[in-house]
């Protein structure tokens, strides 16, 4: 069967109110003929322009009129010399008038197919529809309206517009671009075609359809309610992931002047057998095998058509449900959308009724499926309730697959109350951060909606192209750089960020960049592996958290200043050599006597106190209390020598005593000493 | 037809996905002991005060978590290796010849190794025999100076001894019900025992191995981890407070958190999240929801049952000579052939620097049911961040629930950067257990190219279509009331062809003759369905949307034949008539089967309903197979 092609039309206005979006639009459509080029070589694509400077269309030579309406390129299967013209467009010096051109370019899809290739002929209309329309010879303006798009469905034409309304457009005329959105409101419905406005730049490339997709259906048939009930509906995919184009390997063995060589390259896949490693095993004679666990269980196909599962095919309702019962993010696949069967009034009747009904009491349908007979799986899926607004389009469903229970897996992560108060913002940081959410807003009350999906274009994809149709002419180009009105979708917007200064600065006032390490030096052998199979990832790590690893795995060799306690334990639990015991006890010792010695007020004594409490139990677990002891005790000495009694008054009133006899058989201080060492010292000091 | 039976379970877009799964397993091992505590305290009951008729142990609840656990691993990391260790049993097994410890294995398995059937299969059987094999014994004695659990953390540290911590994730899972193991135990005697079996699991620790707690406890005994097992574990201020699992009010509980726990935290990768002004924070990306698919198939030679090696060898289409992988790939455009280096399309992909750049923020409305193309990621803060970045994570997520938004981001992977929603998801406890953790889910959005107009192309020529009317709607709701799943929960369903794949592979690597029957629990429940007040209510709404005419409506509809269908059923008539004029049984026996044309032989398949695809001699064997020759 050859393959169906379409004719497409592009009515483009280059008057001078659109000079400043053409750049984007002669990107826009360039791109969508290089997919052509690739995925449907045999459509037709022509280019009518208006708002030109000079007149080219043969109802101009036959009947007169139609100024400023140039035939570009006459429809032709799409080459390299359409995305050239595409590329370079004229800048007009005239105000456009869009029904002269859909005319034109009417009657050339006339002229060229007749009444052939029905369905298949598509006129796209991209303007800004701020100037004025001709009056008409006979009738009112919206009664020539209706009579052209008339004819445009008689002869199987569908007619698409985007208008662009960007913010140059404020100081145009009101009362023309009125007439003109109904005029344009007309054609929409008569030919049932789309009618998009835009006012972003960035969605110029998305709303331009660069690839036009048969649709076929997934399931049609009957969605059960019971035996006794079931809706006719057709299924399809609702979106599905464009995929980069697939590129074949390339092998360079045939001489480059080979006209007729095909350069591709051959994989090759033999089966050698494990034992003897010369002895191929043909096709017959292999076995499939499963895993399981390190066992490998073999199993002929036959063998295991004998055993699968294999359901029914049907789409069944299980239930409703409240819509809070599935989150969001459980949706695992592209989506499904469910339509009552065209021209079944009943079937239009009962989806709208369910869908509404679903919509008022916010429930959610859920469904088994399984699309095709063979299939051995089978599909649990959440339906969504999707109402239209326009009154020629019905009512219809989404389906969104479902996990199963074996999909999911339950890790466990700390609540956020359980966090210290140090990592929980404050009221203060918390009103900057609601600001930033409000401040940054991509969908604001009366504007059109950044970066919505339905109009954002892949710009990965326009890249590649882009620098397909540049090695082209020259294979040796660099990678072009990423559009600039695309770059906005990688990017925060600069403007809105400029707008909302005060704000965003507020907010990084209130967050201080540099916080202390969550990780605390744990006792546990190095930092966690990364499972990061990402190269950016390493790159991207910052100084900071490259030392904070390094801080954690290497091992404590001195007591530092910032957390002698922990260091004192973990040089004290060291295994490797039995020096550390002693080197711990005595560097812990000076640097509790430095702690003392350098306070000022008081204000060392809680971190000595700390220092002492670990030294207290370290020296009880290794079996030292003596070390302890004497240390004390020459630290009582000490600062009544240097009258820092404040500092054994300190002690005693947090209930510090010696090592007793009963905590550490080696000590010779019996619990009644141990418990009055410090009060009793304390009368000495006056 | 030639399937694999990989390729049935996956999409395309599942194939990157799950090969990249395959590579994560097999990189990161983890080597697991199941401890657990054999003393006879385990063998009370649980909370005697209520579920009078149905009394089980805090042993049986470990071993049945184990034992799904396994379960789970052969599936689905069956890399990893496990030993099983009671401690405190009477009997012993272990490499040192340690009282009170017993490893358990099957024949043809080490102590620690990967899972194997017969080991699932021995363990599940386990419980009945354990008094006669192993036994119950306390370990810790005031007069010996045995200590079972020193033992035990010794026997499980020395089979961890295998494997570089390097490369492979080691852990302790200690499973008891005793908050206080040397409560029996006075004085020097007693601080003594406490030191050196803390010393043991430091040690254990400073090898890399990680040591979990699992206490079995039940509300009216909460299991004291302060009492000792904190030191052992080296839990500290603020983790101890996490770590106390909420006590469980029923068993069920209790086994969900314990089954929870076992499993270890993935990270998928490390991102770095660029919030504005250059402050960005550090976050972990989880993949807690993904397509489960069976292992990939390895051939094996039909004769031996021994594994095939696959050798994959690259040839010339136009000379015929072997090449080395290309380095390069072309694509036909314009007349010419296009090539291009791997490395300028990974430059080409390479849109954006960052991993994740926050572009601003949308009210949930906003996010449409089609948006959405994979499974979702999760995000949680990352440990390697400091104290100001959670702050912000925090309050952003905060301020996100509040006010009812989303963020929007681009994503900036090397596979396929795009705009992700990241939706602020609060933190659902249900009687104790965590249903869904705090933190945010990233959605992949779709592009435009990557949505279909399916609903405009359908829409109605004549420029109208009725809605329903608000008694429909009525009717529609009161269905909708009848017929309502209150408690459902999307992990309620098992995968009936997963669950019918793993059973059939069980039963032939046990060599069992029967394949236990599954139960499909994703049919519809026609009881519940042939309810009265359904019926009813389905009734109503059936004669409020087609009148009484339902029957002949539907009848209609399968009426009007497609173009297509009418050609499949002239071609299916006209099969039907040549394959009469073959003498099939005479062809058949006499082996002239393959001196027909593959034509003739498709004539016989279709007029039989059967499949036309595979080679002459698939077909062949097709036909003969019908015929029951």
């Amino acid at each position: 069967m050859p393959p169906i092609k379409e004719a497409l039309l592009l009515l483009l206005d280059v008057g001078p109110s659109m000079h400043s979006v053409l750049p984007e639009i002669e990107k826009a459509c360039s791109l969508l003929v290089q997919k052509k080029l690739i995925y449907s070589k045999n459509d037709e694509v022509g280019i009518v322009l208006f708002g030109t400077e000079d007149t080219d269309n043969e109802l101009t030579t036959e009947v007169g009129g139609y100024q400023h309406v140039v035939v570009l390129k006459n429809s032709k299967v799409v080459d390299g010399d359409i995305v050239e013209a595409l590329q370079h467009l004229p800048r007009g010096t005239t105000d456009g008038d869009f029904v002269d051109a859909v005319i034109v370019g009417m009657d050339l899809l006339i002229k060229k197919f007749g009444q052939t290739n029905k369905g298949k002929k598509r006129i796209c209309l991209i303007t800004n529809a701020q100037c004025p329309i001709k009056e008409s010879y006979e009738g009112t303006k919206e009664e020539q309206v209706t009579t052209i798009a008339k004819q445009l469905t008689a002869h199987g034409m569908k007619m698409e517009s985007i208008i662009f309304r960007g913010k140059l457009c404020q100081d145009a005329n009101k009362g023309i671009m009125d007439e003109n959105d109904r005029l344009l409101n007309i054609f929409s419905k008569e030919t049932s075609t789309r009618l998009l406005y835009l006012e972003n730049p960035i969605s110029l490339f998305g709303a331009l359809r660069t690839r036009n997709i048969t649709l076929v259906t997934v399931f049609r048939g009957d969605l059960e309610f019971s035996p006794k009930l079931g809706i006719k509906v057709m299924v399809y995919k609702k979106t599905a992931e464009e995929k980069f184009p697939t590129l074949k390997k390339y092998s360079d063995k045939a001489p480059p002047n080979d006209k007729f060589a095909t350069r591709e390259v051959k994989i090759d896949y033999e089966y050698k057998s494990s034992e003897d490693p010369d002895k191929f095993v043909p096709p017959d004679q292999r076995i499939r095998g499963y895993p399981y666990g390190p066992q490998i269980v073999p199993l002929s196909t036959s063998e295991w058509d004998a055993v699968k599962f294999l359901p029914e095919k049907g789409v069944k309702l299980l239930g409703f449900t409240d819509s809070s019962n599935v989150f969001r993010h459980h949706y695992m696949k592209d989506v499904y959308v469910f339509l009552p069967q065209p021209g079944n009034t009943r079937s239009i009747l009962a989806v709208s009724a369910l869908a509404r009904a679903m919509k008022e009491m916010d429930k959610v349908a859920i469904l088994r499926c399984v699309w095709k007979q063979g299939q051995a799986n089978v599909v649990i899926g959440v339906l969504t309730p999707n109402l239209s607004d326009k009154e020629n389009i019905p009512d219809s469903f989404y389906l969104n697959v479902l996990p199963f229970a074996e999909d999911v897996r339950e890790f466990q992560f700390p609540s956020f109350s359980n966090f210290p108060a140090s990592w929980l913002p404050n009221g203060q940081q918390l009103e900057a951060a609601a600001n930033l959410v409000k401040a940054l807003d991509l969908a604001p009350d009366g504007q059109e909606e950044v970066l919505l999906p339905d109009f954002t274009a892949n710009p990965v994809l326009e890249r590649f192209y882009r620098f397909l149709e540049q090695k082209s002419k020259d294979p040796d180009v660099a990678v072009p750089p990423l559009d600039d009105i695309l770059k906005k979708i990688t990017e925060p917007d600069a403007d809105l960020l400029l707008q909302n200064k005060s704000v965003i600065d507020s907010f990084c006032r209130s967050f201080e960049l540099k916080g202390n390490p969550l990780k605390k030096s744990r006792r546990l052998f190095g930092g966690k592996r990364s499972f990061s199979n990402d190269e950016e990832v390493k790159e991207n790590i910052t100084a900071e958290s490259a030392n904070l690893i390094e801080n954690a795995s290497v091992k404590v060799e001195k007591i530092g200043d910032l957390t002698p306690a922990q260091d004192f334990e973990a040089l004290i639990s060291r295994r490797d050599s039995p020096d550390w015991v002693v080197k711990a006890i005595n560097e812990m010792k000076n640097k509790i006597f430095d702690l003392v010695e350098d306070s000022h007020e008081g204000d060392n004594y809680p971190k000595a106190l700390e220092c002492l409490v670990v030294l207290r139990k370290g020296c009880i677990l290794e079996q030292e209390p003596k070390q302890f002891n004497d240390f004390l005790k020459h630290l009582c000495n000490f600062c009544q020598e240097k009258s820092l009694h404040s500092f054994c008054q300190y002690l005693a009133s947090k209930d510090l005593t010696l090592i007793s006899k009963t905590e550490a058989v080696d000590s010779d201080v019996t619990d009644e000493d141990a418990k009055s060492f410090l009060v009793k010292s304390e009368p000495k000091v006056e | 037809m030639e399937l694999d039976a990989d390729d049935i379970f996956r999409d395309d877009e599942d194939y990157a996905e799950s090969q990249r799964s395959l590579l994560e397993d097999e990189s990161t091992k983890e080597y697991v002991v199941y401890l657990v505590d054999a003393s006879p305290k385990m063998f009370n009951t649980i909370c005697p005060a209520q579920e009078h008729q149905n009394l089980q142990t805090y042993f049986h609840i470990a071993i049945s978590c184990i034992s799904q656990t396994l379960k789970t691993q052969i599936i689905s990391r069956s890399y990893d290796q496990v030993a099983i260790c009671f401690f405190n049993t009477r009997e012993k097994k272990n490499l040192q010849g340690l009282n009170s410890v017993f490893v358990f294995t099957v024949p043809e398995r080490e102590f620690l190794d990967r899972p194997t059937a017969r080991l699932i299969k021995e363990f599940d059987q386990l419980e009945e025999s354990f008094s006669k094999h192993i036994g119950s014994q306390h370990g810790i004695v005031s007069d010996t100076r045995e200590n079972s659990l020193y033992n035990a953390i010794w026997a499980a540290q020395a089979l961890l001894r295998k494997g570089s911590a390097k490369t492979v994730d080691k852990r302790i899972l200690l499973f008891t019900n005793d908050d206080d193991p040397f409560g029996s135990i006075k004085g020097a005697a007693k601080s003594d025992m406490i030191r050196m079996t803390l010393q043991r699991a430091k040690d254990a620790q400073d090898l890399g191995i990680s040591i979990e707690l699992l206490p079995l406890s039940c509300s009216d005994e909460v299991f004291k981890v302060s009492q000792f097992y904190a030191d052992l574990i080296g839990l500290q201020g603020d983790d101890l407070v996490d770590f106390i699992p909420a006590a469980g009010n029923k068993l069920e509980d209790m086994k969900d958190q314990l089954r929870k726990r076992m499993f270890t935290k993935r990270i998928v990768k490390r991102l770095k999240f660029t919030i504005v002004n250059g402050i960005s924070i550090e976050l972990n990306s989880y993949a807690l929801i993904r397509h489960t698919v069976p292992g990939a198939i390895t051939w094996l030679d039909s004769v031996t049952n021994c594994p095939l090696k696959n050798e994959r060898t690259f040839i010339c289409a136009d000379t015929g000579a072997l090449v080395e992988e290309p380095t390069r790939r072309f694509l036909p455009y314009k007349n010419q052939n296009i090539t291009f280096l791997m490395k300028q399309l990974s430059e080409v992909k390479r849109v954006s620097t960052g991993h994740l750049h926050l572009l601003g923020f949308k009210p949930m409305s906003c996010l449409r049911d089609y948006y959405n193309l994979k499974p979702s990621t999760f995000l949680y803060p990352s440990d390697e961040g400091t104290d100001s970045s959670m702050c912000i994570f925090i309050a952003l997520h905060r301020s996100m629930i509040q006010l009812n938004r989303f963020a929007v981001a681009f994503s900036g992977s090397s596979s396929r950067p795009q705009l992700v929603a990241l939706i602020a998801q609060e933190e659902v406890v249900q009687s104790g257990s965590q249903i869904e953790p705090p933190g945010m889910h990233m959605i992949y959005l779709p592009y435009s190219d990557d949505i279909r107009l399916v609903e405009e192309r359908y829409s109605d020529t004549s420029g109208m279509v009725t809605k329903a009317s608000s008694d429909q709607i009525k009717r529609a709701a009161d269905l909708i009331k009848r017929v309502d799943l209150k408690d459902f929960s999307v992990c309620q369903f098992t995968n009936p062809a997963l669950q019918r794949h793993y059973a059939v592979l069980q039963a032939l690597a046990l060599e069992e003759n029967d394949i236990p029957e599954m139960k499909d629990e994703t049919l519809p429940d026609e009881e519940g369905l042939a309810r009265p007040g359904v019926v009813r209510a389905l009734e109503e709404f059936k004669t409020s949307v087609y009148g009484d005419n339902y029957d002949e409506e539907n009848e209609q509809g399968i009426g009007k034949p497609t173009e297509a269908s009418k050609k499949r059923k002239a071609n299916a008539e006209f099969a039907t008539k040549e394959c009469e004029q073959y003498d099939w049984g005479e062809l058949a026996d006499t082996g002239k089967l393959k001196d027909l044309t593959v034509v003739e032989l498709k004539y016989y398949l279709t007029a039989h309903n059967l499949p036309l695809t595979g080679k002459k001699e698939a077909l062949i064997s097709r036909i003969l197979s019908d015929m029951g020759k």
